[in-house]
């Protein structure tokens, strides 16, 4: 029997990765890699070292001298990054998104809501969502792109579509129909705010996943440590870094970043786990998106302006790179690219109708462009970019990326384990395990901790923390592709300032303790909540 | 015995009040008996006059040097340093090594600069060498981006040309005394934007030279995008970063006030441009300032009753080249956010650390080594003492060839706080 069941693992294991190996290939057949490594194949064979008789292996051995065997790995590695979970396969596309159904319709009750919000701030305002500039206003725009900080448009009767808050709201009234959350009261239940069965990880799994935050591992973002000479291990670590990315390997990056990455190695290293090479298609894909910017007035281009200016222009650390918010986030709305994304999200893009033709399909379009409502604070998402990238066909990229593999989930409703769902539970639980009089005690007090750390989380920390504590964790999520480490430190923010919150007696009080995080070192915190709480 | 430090200030600040205040110290007035007197650069005037003929006990101290001016004047700074460089010239030291259009390597780290009128012929010659280059007007004793314009052509100066047969030199805005220095019209910009740099330097001796570099500097930022056109010549606000211009801007932001954090500035240096060449602008930097007090010491009092903090003003050029612009005797006190106030206080707070020892009733003969853990965020950044005693003088010697030069360079100045002490 039991050489029965592990021949049975094989197969299912086999027939899993066929398919991975199938929806990897049909990724790239439509990308441009494939097509410049046909070409590259095809000059090869006027090659000498290129013979006839043994054409596939030296063909083989070509594509892996010249670097393009490099350029498939990392892209290959890349789809794997964003790999929808296993599913059956003959399971509906809409399961690939979402397989809970009850997430799936909350999710499009939100869309509706969020869409809702927006056609009647339109029709209040009486602006359509798109039109087509005049030439002197196309001139005017191109005329100030560098510095579209200093226009004051009035703005007053713009506000954004949604806050965080209004999004809390909704999650935690997200109920699984076919669970019954029984005794609110009793010892075991679930005290916190988000009452739905998923399964997140406990601080025995975490540790096996942030394996390499140990204490027995050197870390960047570490003062002192008793264990590992934080000199020697820097030093050490720049020259291991200098040596990945000459490497240019993307696995080896996103392994190597899990210790953190120096200052002087992060752009490249995260342009790498990435797979952003910013060749001139990129750059001129960019302008191509800028013109576009250039030609139509939208909407949420008032949204973006009115975001920007509420958050990072008045932001101590990013009110320096106001000009490239509005370039990115302009250029990203108008991205088609970004509908891609939406195969592995739960989220699907808003649909607008042209004028009078309201509900009749052919005249549907996707509004805006890219698919994404901006939200209060979405800006927050590409400040800290700006840090490392001064290019902005370069930053834009990055950030681009960095959305359709990260952020995206900190805004929609899924069960994906990355997923802001997951994340308030696993925070949650976090808390009421590791920290249960605290929690116990603002709850009392009415200040349930994921009312305060909501924000933090969707917004992955950005604005909260130090921009070089932010990129730190930054590192860590890219290093282990997960968002998780955002809930684990949410909660050992609150396990640090402990002390404090016991003697609040209001939420406000408990808002005022945690409201400046900008003193905060990242990696001691996580690394004392992950492996040095008792459990 | 340790009494309560009495206190007197021309300056009524908080940041200044609630650092006394915190200490425990007792506000007296200038009519009784002072232990430190925290005044303006024109009460510090007249209290060393001749006609005053005030002296000072050896239980008091004060804020400025006597003939601070030696360094925060425009004109004699420049004077200063350009006597420095004679000097060092004269001794044969390899500091003034040229480079092979005959400009300093090591010590070319303020822009071009003449007096006007003095110079003023001087100044035509090195125009006509570059007719299209920018030059920016000072008064010499005026601060805060007061009575400053740019200029590109000659005829926009005429009146102060010595020789000028038209009356108006003598008009009233003639009068004064300008200091033209060549415009640094290459800045790097962060953001599109020009900044300039405000860093507080502590001297409390400068005779054996003794002074420190405060970590919390800032950038100013302008409110406006950089543009170097000459159309914009007479837009102040895309040129000066004085936060006293750019209030008056209407991008003018209340929040951050346009300040950046010395913190942020290597953080993005760092990650966009590598760690190595930001490390050598900051070793550049300190350089600059440690010369910049080296010039002046001779011609300094170097009045044992006195300490002072400066804010020196470094314009980065997009080679990050940094070029000394000026230094305030008198760095503003008053906080334009919120987060300028904590730097502030903090800044009087780890300055009155180190120049009154223990908060205690002080003693102009103090050894002025402060421990290591009074220094707050202040970092020694030249102990004339200790560099004698460790021979690490012989710095400029080290240099042979420009390879080598790099390397030696920055080693000596790259770790100020090891090799310096």
């Amino acid at each position: 029997m039991e050489g029965v069941a592990a021949e049975g693992d094989v197969e299912a294991d086999g027939q899993e990765l066929s398919a991975t190996i199938a929806y990897v290939v049909k990724k790239l057949k439509s990308s441009q890699l494939h097509s410049e490594l046909e070409r590259e194949a095809r000059t090869s064979l006027h090659k000498s070292e290129i013979r006839i008789d043994t054409l596939k292996e030296d063909l083989k051995v070509f594509l892996q001298k010249s670097g393009w065997e490099k350029k498939l790995q990392n892209a290959v590695y890349r789809e794997l990054n964003v790999l929808p979970p296993p599913s059956h396969p003959s399971a509906p596309i809409e399961h690939i998104k979402e397989a809970l159904a009850y997430m799936r319709r909350a999710q499009v009750y939100w869309e509706k809501r969020v869409l809702k919000s927006l056609n009647s701030m339109c029709t209040e305002l009486n602006i359509p969502l798109a039109q087509k500039r005049s030439l002197d206003d196309q001139k005017e725009l191109l005329n100030k792109w560098n510095e579209m900080g200093t226009d004051e448009p009035d703005l007053s009767q713009f506000r954004p579509v949604y806050a965080p808050k209004d999004f809390l709201e909704v999650l935690i009234n997200l109920r699984n129909p076919n669970y019954d959350i029984g005794d609110q009261n009793g010892l075991c239940s679930n005290w916190g705010l988000i009452n739905i069965p998923l399964p997140v990880k406990g601080l025995p799994e975490l540790r096996e996943l942030f394996a390499e935050l140990g204490l027995n591992y050197g870390q960047l973002g570490i003062d002192d440590s008793i264990q590992i000479p934080t000199d020697l291990f820097e030093s050490d670590h720049v020259r291991l870094g200098q040596k990945v990315l000459s490497e240019q390997d993307s696995a080896a990056a996103q392994q190597y970043i899990r210790q953190g990455c120096p200052t002087g190695l992060r752009a490249d290293t995260w342009a790498l786990i990435l797979n952003i090479s910013n060749q001139m298609e990129d750059s001129l894909y960019y302008d191509q998106l800028k013109s576009n910017v250039i030609q139509h007035d939208l909407l949420v281009d008032s949204l973006i302006y009115k975001d920007v200016k509420l958050t990072a222009s008045n932001d101590d650390y990013y009110f320096v790179f106001e000009d490239y918010l509005y370039q990115v986030l302009l250029c990203f709305s108008r991205d088609t690219m970004v509908l891609d994304h939406f195969s592995y999200s739960s989220a699907s893009p808003p649909r607008s109708y042209i004028r009078g033709k309201l509900g009749l399909e052919d005249y549907a379009v996707v509004y805006p462009p890219n698919g994404v409502i901006p939200f209060h604070g979405f800006a927050m998402y590409v400040a800290p970019l700006c840090f490392l990238y001064h290019e902005p066909s370069k930053l834009y990229q990055v950030f681009r990326e960095m959305y359709v593999r990260y952020f995206f989930r900190l805004h929609s409703i899924s069960s994906h384990p990355s997923g802001i769902v997951s994340l308030c539970l696993l925070f949650e639980t976090l808390v009421q395990t590791y920290l249960p009089q605290l929690f116990y005690r603002l709850r009392e007090i009415g200040a349930q901790p994921l009312r305060i750390s909501f924000k933090w989380m969707v917004r992955a920390f950005s604005g909260y923390l130090a921009t070089d504590q932010l990129l730190f964790l930054w590192d860590r999520i890219l290093g282990y592709n997960s968002l998780e480490i955002l809930a684990v430190l949410a909660a050992a923010v609150f396990a640090f300032r402990a002390e404090n919150l016991m003697e609040a007696t209001s939420l406000a009080a408990a808002e005022a303790v945690l409201a400046d995080l900008s003193t905060l070192k990242v990696m001691p915190l996580l690394q004392l909540f992950l492996f040095a709480t008792v459990p | 015995m340790s009494g309560r430090v009495k206190w007197v200030t021309d300056i009524e600040k908080s940041v200044l009040v609630n650092n006394f205040e915190k200490r425990g110290w007792v506000q007296t007035s200038t009519d009784e008996e002072w232990n430190f007197y925290w005044m303006s650069v024109q009460t510090i005037r007249n209290v060393f006059s001749i006609e005053s003929g005030y002296r000072l006990n050896d239980d008091q101290i004060v804020n400025h040097f006597p003939n601070h001016y030696e360094l925060t004047r425009k004109d004699l700074m420049v004077k200063n340093i350009k006597r420095y460089r004679r000097e060092l010239e004269r001794d044969g030291s390899l500091l003034v090594e040229k480079d092979e259009n005959g400009k300093h390597i090591h010590l070319d780290f303020i822009p071009v600069t003449f007096m006007l009128p003095g110079d003023y012929n001087l100044f035509v010659e090195e125009f006509r060498k570059n007719p299209t280059s920018t030059w920016i007007m000072k008064p010499c004793g005026k601060a805060q981006g007061k009575g400053i314009f740019l200029i590109n052509k000659l005829s926009q100066i005429k009146k102060w040309s010595r020789d000028s047969k038209t009356t108006t030199f003598i008009s009233p805005a003639g009068k004064e005394a300008y200091v033209i220095s060549l415009y640094i019209d290459n800045p790097l910009l962060i953001g599109g934007k020009k900044f300039d740099l405000r860093l507080y330097v502590l001297v409390t001796s400068y005779r054996p030279l003794k002074c420190y570099m405060y970590r919390l500097g800032f950038c100013r930022f302008c409110t406006m995008k950089y543009t170097p056109s000459t159309s914009e010549l007479d837009n102040m606000f895309v040129h000066l970063t004085n936060v006293s211009v750019q209030k008056h801007g209407g991008d003018y932001n209340p929040i951050h006030g346009g300040k950046w954090s010395v913190s942020n500035l290597r953080l993005y240096l760092e990650s966009t441009q590598g760690k190595d060449v930001t490390d050598k602008l900051f070793d550049d930097i300190h350089w600059i300032v440690v010369h910049s007090l080296k010039a002046v010491a001779p011609v300094m009092i170097n009045d044992r009753h006195c300490f002072e903090c400066y804010g020196y003003d470094i314009i980065i050029d997009d080679k990050l080249k940094p070029w000394l612009i000026e230094v305030n005797a008198s760095p503003s006190l008053s906080s334009t956010t919120a987060n300028d106030r904590i730097l502030k206080y903090n800044l009087i707070n780890d300055t009155l650390n180190i120049v009154v020892p223990n908060s205690e009733i002080p003693d102009c003969k103090w050894n002025r080594c402060p421990p290591k853990e009074a220094l707050g965020h202040y970092d020694f950044l030249y102990d004339e003492d200790l560099a004698q005693a460790e021979g690490v003088e012989c710095e400029g010697r080290a240099r042979i060839g420009p390879i080598v030069n790099k390397g030696s360079r920055l080693k000596d100045v790259r770790k100020p706080f090891s090799t310096w002490k």
